[in-house]
């Protein structure tokens, strides 16, 4: 049978979520096309996370190899182009994820397969994937089709498919008899570096009061922290307001910063990229102040108002501030 | 040392209203502000930053309309030496295979110890280009590199992973890095590079200049085709509160209130 294969990422330890996100729209896709689910775990010392995926796959090939421990791009790369080239699938998924958009083009490029990046949904019309992908900043969504091929490639963007339950019936494990080259000379993995823990630690407070690139000027931070003080809450922000050096790293909200689930998230000036919103959308009420009505940021949100931050902060801090009084 | 910075210009569309074209195969640019896609503006900083340091000469390489001039002259104006631009519809409506594949072909002839590139664009988001060139090219490749630490003939650089983690990996040259945004802090060009450079020649590169067969690049050479756009669904949404500034935030106090936060 016809099998959609996806590439398990994990972690430190650690099976990451994307795998399962991955592994439920495969088996919707798989569903309603006709096609088997395999999870392909690559890794050193991973044998057991099989047991977690098999519930969640027709089939889990594991190739357990000390050349394997770090992730290196350039040796993934070749195992997968070796299973990829035995197996055929007609879909393969990677997630796109640091890991993933490190991995995904070059196999692309090597084996010739038809690649789409960032997909957000996967449907099959007939034999014929259609994928969709989100551009212009989460302002337009694309459909794409591929080529004809016997395989064709995506990564997948995090947190855009639920994960389902487990399936009563577990898939079988096997063992994958593959050739693991060495880590090359031409790319080591050295070490991991944890990111640099600062005195305020956002992901334990109840308010967070978060500013993005729509703030325009460091020298506009005091009214963001005087309303985070009116409401007993810390200040954090997107990544450009990091880039740009208006906040340190620790405050950073979303995939390459910290995940916080407070019970307020107040969003000024900030669009809502998806990356911006990983770190937030668990948060219990969502607020968000911005100009353009379109951003993307409404779509998550609980309560907006579209406004100028320069004018709605200070008339905010105000209302605060007379129903204290 | 010799960089390669491959770049590229962008229709700024975080705050503009973005409109889909009649066909719905592209966005309405007209009077979309166009700007050096952020990334890769930190690409170039990098590239000048190190050659300046290093001794050497910072090439920015391009795939664009004729308005993309722009973004190679305001390289140029900062200190790029040389720039070009494969320019004609034969590289129309390529996918990322597809571009990589183009702009390995300008990038091979020249001479460079490290190819760099933003990670993203803002515009089509395929985080996808730079490492497909890395494989056209044969060349090692990291990408989300927010570290970057010269050696002899190697270089050390840090990706940044999902949560901020970092992950050091030792690099031959010549290598292509992806550049992630905030490595650096990018220099704006002054007024008389601005003007020198707007003299400068670029060089223009069509297909058939580069040995490329034009069925292997553009929207023939892509295995992957955009069939339609669309505006995102909305779904429930925020319910928004109306009204002045005063009266918006009246009801938003109101709403906090109730909630127990004031
Ligand atoms: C690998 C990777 C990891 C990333 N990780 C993260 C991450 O962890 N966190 C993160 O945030 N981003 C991350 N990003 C960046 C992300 O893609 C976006 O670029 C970023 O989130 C945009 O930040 P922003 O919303 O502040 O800026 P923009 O997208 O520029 O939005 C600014 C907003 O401000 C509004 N605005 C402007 N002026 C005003 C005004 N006067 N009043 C009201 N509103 C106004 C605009 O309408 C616009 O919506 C990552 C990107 C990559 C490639």
């Amino acid at each position: 049978m016809d099998e959609i294969l996806v590439l398990a990422e994990h972690r430190e330890g650690e099976l990451r979520d994307i795998t399962f996100e991955m592994l439920s729209k495969a088996r919707s896709l798989g569903k309603d096309a006709g096609k088997s689910v395999t999870a392909l775990l690559l890794g050193a010392g991973v044998g057991d996370y099989a047991e977690a995926l098999k519930s969640h796959a027709d089939e889990v090939l594991v190739l357990d190899h000390g050349n394997l421990k770090a992730f290196n791009a350039a040796v993934y790369q070749q195992v997968l182009s070796e299973v990829l080239k035995s197996r055929e699938p007609s879909l393969v998924m990677i997630g796109h994820t640091a890991f993933g958009v490190d991995l995904a083009p070059g196999l692309a490029v090597t084996l010739e397969l038809p690649f789409a990046s960032d997909c957000i949904d996967l449907a099959y019309e007939g034999d014929d994937l259609k994928a969709t992908r989100q551009i212009y900043e989460g302002k337009v969504n694309a459909t794409v089709s591929f080529a004809d091929a016997p395989t064709v490639l995506v990564t997948f963007r995090p947190s855009a498919c639920p994960v389902e339950d487990a399936e009563a019936s577990a898939g079988k494990v096997t063992e994958l008899d593959v050739a693991v080259p060495e880590e090359p000379a031409m790319r080591q993995f050295l070490e991991y570096v944890e990111a640099a823990v600062g005195e305020v630690d956002i992901t334990k407070a109840d308010v967070v009061v978060s500013i993005g690139r729509g703030l325009r000027e460091e020298e506009n931070l005091p009214m963001i922290e005087e309303l985070a003080e009116a409401l007993g809450g810390v200040v954090a922000c997107s990544r450009p307001c990091v880039d740009a050096g208006w906040l340190p790293k620790d405050r950073q909200v979303g995939s390459s910063g910290k995940t916080v689930k407070p019970k307020l998230y107040l969003a000024i000036g900030i669009s809502g990229q998806f990356q911006h919103l990983s770190g937030m959308k668990a948060a219990d009420t969502i607020v968000a102040v911005n100009k353009d009505p379109k951003a993307p940021i409404f779509s998550e949100a609980d309560y907006g108002i579209v406004g100028d931050l320069m004018k709605v902060v200070p008339a905010l801090k105000e209302k605060i501030a007379e129903l204290r009084a | 040392m010799n960089i390669v910075v491959c770049l590229k210009q962008v229709p700024e569309t975080a705050e503009a209203e973005v409109k889909l074209a009649s066909d719905k195969k592209g966005i309405e640019m007209e009077g979309l502000p166009l700007q050096i896609n952020e990334a890769d503006n930190y690409a170039l900083e990098q590239a000048l930053l190190l050659t300046e340091e290093h001794d050497g000469d910072v090439t920015v390489v391009t795939l664009g309309p004729d308005s993309s001039d722009e973004v190679l002259r305001m390289s140029m104006a900062k200190g790029a030496a040389e720039a070009v631009r494969l320019a004609g519809p034969a590289f129309d409506r390529g996918d990322p295979v597809a571009i990589a594949r183009a702009l390995a072909a300008a990038v091979k002839d020249l001479e460079y110890d490290l190819v760099l590139t933003g990670c993203m664009s803002s515009d089509d988001g395929n985080t996808a280009v730079g490492m497909a060139l890395a494989e056209c090219l044969d060349l090692p490749h990291a990408t989300y590199v927010t570290q970057m630490e010269m050696g002899d003939g190697e270089v050390t650089v840090g990706r940044e992973l999902e949560g901020g983690l970092i992950e050091k990996l030792k690099m031959k040259m010549p290598c292509v890095l992806g550049i992630q945004t905030g490595i650096n802090e990018p220099r704006y060009a002054s007024i008389m590079g601005i003007a020198k450079a707007s003299k400068r020649e670029i060089a223009m590169k069509s297909a058939s200049d580069l040995g490329l067969d034009e069925g292997s690049v553009g929207e023939e050479g892509s295995r992957t085709k955009l069939e339609e756009l669309a505006y995102p669904p909305v779904g429930e949404g925020a319910e928004i509160l109306e009204g002045t500034p005063a009266e918006s935030s009246g009801k938003l106090a109101e709403v906090l209130r109730e909630k127990g936060f004031v």
